[in-house]
């Protein structure tokens, strides 16, 4: 190095002479960037609208939503409708962020191999998504999604579902004890119509919707839970009352 | 026997009853089966050291002989060989979900082989295991040569090779049987993650020991590049890794953070794991590879100095590009947008000092292809990190995300620099830790170099067209003012690029294995040393 003793370049030497300095360095830079942009979404009121509607996962819903994630669906389907004109006259109204508030974790997806599924509850009968996941071809004859015929040969595990709930829980999700304690009853009733436990679950789960699948006799599949989780999928708020000035940011 | 055999004997023999008692009361086969490969690796562990012990000699191996440092190059020489293994893997199952992709009946109704099952593991298996064990062998090498001091510890670079590899097993397994968490590149579980911080940390340690006793009184601009991908790997694993298992007999667990947070930190990571792990890591690579194979000094050591501290400053405020007209905040979006094209400069000051270190040896272009697959790796940086902050500048983004024209980006990252800058540097280690004389065959470089490039070619072109045609037609609209085509119609228009992309990935698929084949037949040949010099042997008289 030819330069004056006073420049600047030389003092950059204490990096290169001392690797701790250097990774004290390192972690400095590096620090400012996450700080900024994550610390106030936990801050900042406006971060996550103020809705109407929006509950926790039904146990049933739960286990559809598991079995979504185990399957990789958000590696072709993303569940965020964008604010563009196109967009919502494809798909309806744009996500909010209050709608994804207590999915752990989030699956707005990155890809759009398949369409947006952030609206998809609701569009199509059970029927016509038992035939699509059963073998999409069906329906759709130039389909290129995978077919999915073991959902409905599996039979649904919720023995657990209360210990995800509980876990849930500690990090937020307003689960309360009643929920936990009847989570293995409210994902049967809400697969069995005629069940005396319907009562209970509708008391716990605003604007469910039940179905009669003969869980109550063990027949609850895999496939039950990802169409009771689709079916819901972006319908808890009612965007008639939703007050778009209320939240603007 | 010494204090680090006997604490890794014990801690092991620990692991292994505890793994056993996990693997009987486990919720699901799935994680049983996990719990027992915890158990059988750690066994192997224990019976791999007593071996060791067995077959070593009593002292420390030497620091020096004859003057020059006695380099470990053992662990170097099993992650630049691994490395190939799952590089062709990784490809392999790439162009099986590519080609499901363009023929769904290859999914054959199996749920392990479903591309949403596929997917992670291709991408796991390229990024981590193929990218992550050429690290490794890359950085155990440069730290050894530039610190000119052995390698710090004696059994803690074989429990980071063997347990970082370890860990890139129960990922990949975890993903076919359906054990995910649900975040794109950061798929692994809750315990694989715990071990995965373990052996980082060790690596961590290593690193920075063998620089405490460098003989060298700087430390090389390669090696500081090396430490921002460690140390900032390990921030970004910690950050978007804050979950809670539901039990220890689970393989499931609750991230702390849920929608619009875990979003923004999901890509916090997801970006930061392209800039720290992709690039930071690898531009450490290119900062000892080129010179050394160029014969040339880096261009500006000033230059270095100001990208290194650009580059890691500004790449992890970019991640909120990926979420652009989300529901994430617009005061997120706007700075990552902006720290996004800002990036540009300092991801090409890069680029020109990789570029402008071949000065006066740019002829050795025609004669070396192991250099000239560096240097278009460095020109794929380049382009990429054009093409990046172009594609998040808002208005741009709105057309190409959630299109192919992503995956094309990703690709010529990926393909380009990532892939070929890796093959450079496997091609100039082996022989140099193996006591080679030179490659087999530089004609199957070149072979290597022309199919991957034109392999390279044929993906990132198909997919730009695949990605804004799908974009386009997504927002057509007829004279009427409705939407023009179903979504379906949109698909149903990707399947000839879809084709020309799995064309593509074949191709960059054979080219590695000719490079299997050739670093095969170097390593199958006889040490330098025992090489004839050249004169002819004296027949002795009969």
């Amino acid at each position: 190095m030819a330069t004056q003793s006073s420049s600047l370049w030389q003092k950059h030497a204490i990096f290169e002479k001392n690797s701790i300095i250097l990774v004290i360095g390192i972690i400095v830079a590096i620090a400012w960037g996450g700080l900024v942009e994550i610390v106030p979404l936990f801050y900042l009121k406006s971060t996550i609208e103020k809705v109407d509607g929006v509950r926790p996962y039904s146990p049933l819903e739960l286990a559809g939503y598991n079995i979504y994630v185990r399957e990789g669906c958000y590696n072709c389907h993303s569940q965020m409708v964008r604010p563009l004109r196109d967009e919502v006259e494809r798909y309806g109204h744009y996500s909010l962020a209050a709608e994804s508030m207590y999915d752990h974790p989030f699956q707005w997806g990155s890809k759009r191999t398949g369409p947006d599924l952030a609206r998809i509850g609701g569009k199509y009968s059970d029927d016509w998504h038992r035939d699509h996941l059963r073998n999409p071809r069906a329906v759709v004859p130039t389909s290129i999604m995978p077919s999915y015929p073991w959902l409905e040969k599996t039979p649904l595990d919720i023995k657990h579902l209360g210990d995800q709930m509980k876990t849930l829980s500690i990090v937020g999700v307003p689960y309360t004890k009643d929920m936990i304690d009847n989570a293995e009853k409210d994902a049967i009733a809400q697969g069995a119509a005629d069940s005396k436990d319907v009562k209970g679950l509708q008391d716990r789960y605003k604007k469910i919707i039940v179905r009669d699948l003969g869980a109550d006799k063990g027949k609850l599949t895999e496939m039950d839970a990802v169409i009771a989780y689709l079916q819901r999928m972006g319908t808890l708020v009612d965007f008639k009352l939703y007050d778009s000035k209320a939240n603007i940011r | 026997m010494r204090v680090g055999e006997l604490g890794l004997i014990v801690a092991f023999a620990a692991l292994a009853a505890f793994s056993l008692l996990v693997t009987a009361k486990a919720w699901t086969p799935e994680y049983a089966f996990h719990a027992a490969l915890f158990a059988l690796g750690s066994v192997a562990a224990v019976i791999g050291i007593f071996k060791r012990y067995g077959a070593r000699s009593a002292e420390w191996p030497a620091q020096e002989i004859d003057g020059k440092p006695n380099y470990n190059y053992g662990p170097i020489k099993f992650t630049s060989t691994i490395a190939l293994f799952w590089g062709i893997a990784g490809f392999l199952v790439g162009l099986i979900a590519a080609l499901q992709l363009a023929f769904p009946a290859l999914n054959f109704d199996l749920p392990w082989i479903s591309f949403g099952r596929l997917r992670p593991l291709h991408t796991s298996a390229v990024i981590f295991a193929f990218g992550g064990n050429v690290l490794l062998a890359t950085s155990f090498y440069v730290m050894q040569r530039t610190s000119r001091a052995r390698m710090a510890g004696d059994l803690a670079p074989w429990f980071v090779v063997l347990g970082y590899n370890f860990f890139i097993l129960i990922a990949g397994t975890g993903y076919l049987l359906g054990i995910t968490r649900g975040h794109e590149y950061a798929e692994p579980e809750w315990y694989a993650i715990l071990w995965l911080v373990v052996v980082w940390v060790v690596y961590l340690l290593i690193y920075l020991f063998t620089l405490a006793k460098r003989t060298e009184p700087h430390i090389y601009v390669a090696n500081w590049f090396y430490l921002a991908f460690i140390v900032t790997i390990a921030v970004l694993v910690l950050g978007n890794n804050t979950e809670i298992p539901v039990s220890i007999y689970s393989s499931k667990s609750v991230i702390v953070w849920s929608g619009v947070q875990d979003a923004m930190i999901q890509w916090w990571y997801g970006h930061n794991a392209v800039g720290f792990f992709l690039t930071a890591g690898f531009l450490g690579i290119m900062y000892y590879f080129v010179p050394k194979r160029a014969e040339r000094p880096v261009y500006s050591y000033r230059l270095s100095i100001i990208h290194f501290w650009a580059l890691i400053f500004l790449y992890i405020w970019a991640g909120p590009h990926h979420l652009h007209y989300t529901a994430l905040p617009d005061w997120a979006q706007t700075l990552g947008m902006t720290f996004s094209i800002m990036l540009w400069m300092p991801s090409w000051g890069g680029m020109i000092n990789g570029l402008m270190t071949l000065s006066g040896a740019w002829d050795k272009l025609r004669t070396d292809p192991v250099l000239r697959m560096m240097v278009v790796s460095v020109a794929f940086y380049g382009m990429s990190t054009f093409e990046g902050p172009l594609m998040s500048v808002k208005a741009v983004n709105g057309l190409s995300h959630y299109t192919d024209w992503t995956i094309g980006h990703v690709h010529s990252g990926a393909l380009g620099w990532v892939g070929f800058v890796s093959f450079g540097a496997v091609y100039c280690l082996v022989p140099w830790v193996f006591n080679r004389k030179g490659l087999y065959s530089l004609k199957l470089v070149d072979w290597h170099f022309w199919l991957g490039t034109i392999g390279i070619v044929f993906y990132i072109s198909s997919m730009w067209v695949a990605g804004i045609m799908q974009g386009l037609m997504w927002r057509a609209y007829t004279p009427q003012g409705f939407l023009e085509y179903s979504f379906v119609e949109t698909v149903d228009a990707m399947h000839p690029m879809y084709v020309i992309r799995a064309l593509g990935g074949g191709l960059f698929l054979v080219g590695a294995l000719i490079m299997a084949f050739n670093i095969y037949k170097t390593i199958a040949s006889p040490e330098a040393s025992e090489v004839p010099s050249g004169r002819p042997e004296l027949a002795p008289a009969e």
